[in-house]
Formats: C-alpha cells, structure tokens, sequence
C-alpha cells in the first residue's frame, strides 16, 4: 500500500496553515477523520437518522441494525468473542470510569488495593482515586523507570492479597512505551487480581487482541482511531459485565419499571442508558473498516519506521532531551522531548507559526511528569497519513524555532 | 508568514526579562507567599510579598515555566514594588482589563508591561501572561485573611 496516497483520503490535510503546509504531528490527542467517516455521519443524518431499539417502522430498523453492526465490528476488530461484550460509552475516560463506579463499587472496599502505574493517564488514575476516598480503599502505583519502563520486577510485591484490580496503560500517551499486557495480566491473576487496560492508545495503533491478551477489561476511544469524537467503549468479559450494576439508569436499559425498583437488561443495554450517539458509532464502523484494510499490523509497521527515522534525526541535535526508550522497536510512535532549553508552550507557538501542530504540556500525565522531574514536554505523535516528508518539515521547524527564539537583541520595537 | 510573525508575542523586552528574571531570590523575610499553576502548560510560580503599612516594601517572584508566564511575573515585579496594595489591585485590574480586551493601555503608563499587549493576539498564550498577577491577587487575599492583614513575618 502506497502511505502517502492515504493522505489524500484526509479531506483536513489539506490546507495551509499560516501559509505553510499543515503537518499533523497530534494524533496522540486525536486523529484526523478520513473521507469516509465524515461522509457516514451526514449520510446517517439525510437517509436513517432515527432513534435505535424502539421504533418498529423502517428508519428506527435499519439505524438500529447498522448501530448493531458496529458492535459487531468492534468486537470482531478488538478479538472480542462476543458482541455483547462491547460497550459504548463517550469516550476511554467513561469506560474505566464504568468500571471504577460500577464494578469497583461492588467489589471494592475499605481497606482494599487498587495497583495502578505512574505512567498513566489522569482519566486511569482519577476515577480510582474518587473509588478509593469512596470506599476507603489504598492506591499503589508501579514505578517507571529512568528508561522510561515499568519496574516489572517491583510488580509481585506490589500485588497483596488485597489487591482486586490492576489498571494499566497498553502503551504511554506520553513515552510511547509499550506494556507487554499478556505478561502482566498473567501476574495479576496468578494473584487473582483483575486487569483494566486502558487502551486509548493501544487498540489505535496495534493489533489488539482482547482474548489472547486475556485481559477483563479493556477501554478505547474511537477519536484516537480515525472515528468521531463522542464515541469510545469498553470491552468487558460477559460474565464480568453481566454482574455489574449500572451505573446510568433511564430509557432503554431497562426491562420494568415499578414504583419502587425497576429490573434491567442484560449487558450491553444495561450500561446504555439513554439515547447513545447513534450517528457517532454508525461513523465509527467505517472508521474500522479503514483500519482493517490497511491492517494494524502495516499501521504500526509504518509508524515505528517514522519514528524509527524521527529519532534517528532528532538524536543528532544538540540539546535535545530525549524522555523514553531509545529504541524505536519498542516504542509506539510518540516522542515526547525538550529541546534547546524553549520551554514547550514556546516551541508550541513556534512551530505553530510554521504550520506544524504539536502538543507541549503535561498531558494529562502528572505524575509522570513528577517522575521525569521536568514540569512540561513537547510531543510529537504519528499516524497513517504522517510521511517522513513531514518529519523533515518537523526537524527545520525545529531548528528555525531555535534561531528564532536565541536571537540576538534588535532594537526594541 | 515567517517567524517573525511572532515578534509581536516574543519582544525583545519579553526575552530579556525570561532569560534575565527580575527579584528573583526569595525574599530573607516575607508576610505571604503564593503558589501559582497553570494547568494547561504546567507552568509554576511562587510570590513572595513583604508587605508594611499597607506598601509592597519587597516583592520575588521564580517558578518554571514558559517565556510569557516568566517574563510576565518578572515584569509585575518591577512594576508592583513600592506600590499601596490598593494601587497593586487596581493595577491587577487593569492588566486583566487589558488582556481580554476591556481596556487600553493608552489611559496608563506601564513601562515594560506594554510588551505583552501583543498576547492579547494569542488567545492561548493570555492564561500565561495572566499567572502572576492572579498569582498576586491570591497573595494579597491570603495577607487579608491572616490575622486582618496583621500577618507575621515568616522568615525563608
């Protein structure tokens, strides 16, 4: 497959930005929308916009029928066995969200452990943390190491015979490291610890495989995979998810209401409550179906040779700070880094000037940042329609930001 | 557009005031100190106030962060030492004023501070010029609340 072809099927690359070519390099944060996407949300809206699992006239079957699909989809897409295992929520966030209130919230209790890691995202951290002062449970976190690794070997003597869950990141939204999940997972439950994976930039990037990683819980978010925002969801094992309470009650996840109490579906409709967004999810199927005939595996292949030839340009800088593993192989495609001593919302501003959109802060990793001591990094994060023609685009920027911003003094203005 | 686009935000004065940060020593003896954030960047700064008959007699500020949050507390420094803390609170104002674009710069000298009018350009980047005066603000608060304004001196 021809990579700098699909470029052409991203309607929003195309476009200058403060008379420069746009380079994306923000994936990471969300993905840019193919062709097909963007068309599947107006053609839901003008041929089979109507609300799912009511009506009994045409419209309400076939959005129903197509929402369905989706989760079928999904769930083929993810390794997932059955369907009904798939969850839709707004995004990765809800997902664990869904499962610290509602599984947390019945097995979890005083006293009890949750083993998170720093590398995590705040949204795999906080909503344990709301469990935790809830219920008077203790957080315990595995450390990350100067390479930017976890400290596997601390994992055995974390777990106590406390511990219920496991939550971790498939790979860092910020080093772009890779967790090795399968291992982990079996760990955990040899203790009989339970896994959320939070897969926001796993299952974007990688093959993922839900059933041979053996993991209970795994969440994603459709932005971060060409889909619409608004749209992510939770693969949870169905016995696992038929025990769990809801954690939204209203329409349609119900089976009777009485005054008093009311009995509910089975999963997936019993954590659907409401009117989801049927447009959003209809979209995300084409999304998917993109993916899957360029294949995760050509996705990732493409990505680790761009960062592979990133770092290998960026290391030859002087003064620039690497944050992670050296080594392409075992990294995902984000590089986060400092460079010549510009703070990142500076080289944010700068680069913004010449039509590259990077993220700089500490994104949504806090503690991680703590670790890595420094209060802030600027981040590159590449996908399918990222070229090494944007690379270079990056590299002068860099470089032209650098002469920029050690100027030497003019008359002031 | 090139770079210099941008020489409206990064002024030669907005440079020189990051890459040489004026009061920049915690103070030996200070009445309030506060801790400022800006969660978009991280950005992190620390003010120290030593405050006598209602005048800011000494004033530091330090921190990590971008060139505009820097620069701009540097500036405040310069432009807030000596001051009555009323003075201090309406000059606060009038920099808010100023940068979401309720007010201009032409009613008031301010020295240095005219360089950072150019952020108002970008939306952004104002969270960063804003930390250390609402940083200041949050100073003066704490020196209200403690003890009716009749705070002891803490020593660093």
């Amino acid at each position: 497959m021809d990579m700098k072809e699909i470029k052409k099927d991203f309607p929003i690359l195309d476009q200058s930005i403060r008379g420069h070519r746009l380079v994306y390099l923000d994936s990471a944060a969300t993905t840019q929308k193919p062709k097909i996407v963007i068309e599947a949300i107006q053609r839901y809206y003008e041929t089979m916009n109507a609300n799912i699992h009511r009506g009994v006239y045409h419209l309400s079957e076939i959005s129903t029928l197509a929402y369905e699909e989706t989760r079928k989809k999904v769930a083929a897409f993810l390794g997932a066995k059955d369907a009904r295992s798939i969850v839709f929520t707004r995004n990765a966030t809800e997902a664990i969200n869904l499962v610290a209130q509602s599984w947390g919230g019945k097995h979890v209790g005083e006293g009890d452990e949750i083993l998170l890691t720093e590398m995590e995202h705040h949204s795999n951290i906080v909503p344990w943390q709301l469990l935790a002062q809830k219920k008077g449970a203790i957080l315990k976190y595995v450390s990350v190491q100067s390479n930017g690794t976890l400290d596997l070997n601390s994992i055995d003597s974390l777990i106590s015979e406390r511990t219920k869950i496991f939550a971790f990141t498939h790979v860092s939204n910020v080093l772009g490291t890779m967790n090795p999940v399968k291992a982990l997972v079996e760990k955990a439950h040899e203790r009989g610890v339970l896994v959320l994976v939070d897969g926001a930039q796993g299952a974007a990037h990688l093959p993922v495989d839900v059933s041979d990683l053996g993991c209970d819980f795994y969440a994603f978010s459709a932005h971060k995979m060409l889909g619409p925002t608004g749209v992510g969801g939770l693969y949870g094992k169905l016995d696992l998810l038929e025990e769990m309470p809801p954690m939204l009650g209203g329409g349609e996840m119900i089976l009777e209401v009485h005054k008093e109490y009311s009995t509910w579906k089975s999963s997936p409709e019993k954590f659907e409550a409401g009117t989801p967004n049927i447009a959003d999810v209809i979209a995300f199927s084409k999304a998917i179906d993109y993916l899957k005939k360029i294949t995760m595996e050509v996705v990732h292949q493409h990505e680790k040779e761009l960062t592979q030839y990133a770092l290998a340009r960026l290391m030859e800088l002087e003064d620039f700070t690497l944050y992670g593993l050296k080594d392409a192989q075992h990294r995902a495609g984000v590089i986060s880094f400092n460079y010549a001593n510009i703070h990142p919302h500076d080289l944010g501003t700068l680069l913004d000037h010449q039509g590259i959109a990077i993220r700089t802060g500490h994104h949504c990793a806090q503690l991680l940042m703590r670790t890595l001591q420094v209060p802030a990094t600027a981040r590159v994060s590449f996908y399918i329609y990222n070229t090494k023609e944007d690379v270079d685009a990056f590299m002068l920027a860099l470089i032209k930001a650098k002469e920029y911003f050690n100027r030497g003094t003019r008359s002031a203005r | 557009m090139a770079l210099e686009a941008l020489d409206d935000l990064y002024r030669e004065v907005i440079l020189d005031h990051f890459k040489n940060p004026r009061h920049h020593e915690p103070l030996t003896v200070h009445d309030v100190e506060e801790e400022g954030f800006n969660p978009l960047c991280g950005d992190q700064l620390f003010v120290q106030l030593k405050i006598e008959q209602g005048v800011i007699q000494d004033i530091a500020s330090w921190g990590k962060g971008c060139s505009i949050s820097q620069a701009s507390a540097s500036i405040l420094t310069e432009i807030l030492k000596g001051k009555k803390i009323e003075a201090v609170e309406r000059d606060i104002q009038f920099f808010k004023d100023v940068m979401n674009r309720r007010s201009d710069l032409d009613q008031q000298d301010m020295g240095d501070l005219e360089a950072l009018v150019g952020v108002r350009n970008f939306p952004v980047r104002i969270k960063c010029a804003l930390l250390g005066w609402t940083t200041v603000e949050a100073a003066l608060k704490q020196f209200k609340q403690v003890e009716g304004g009749r705070c002891k001196k803490i020593q660093s």
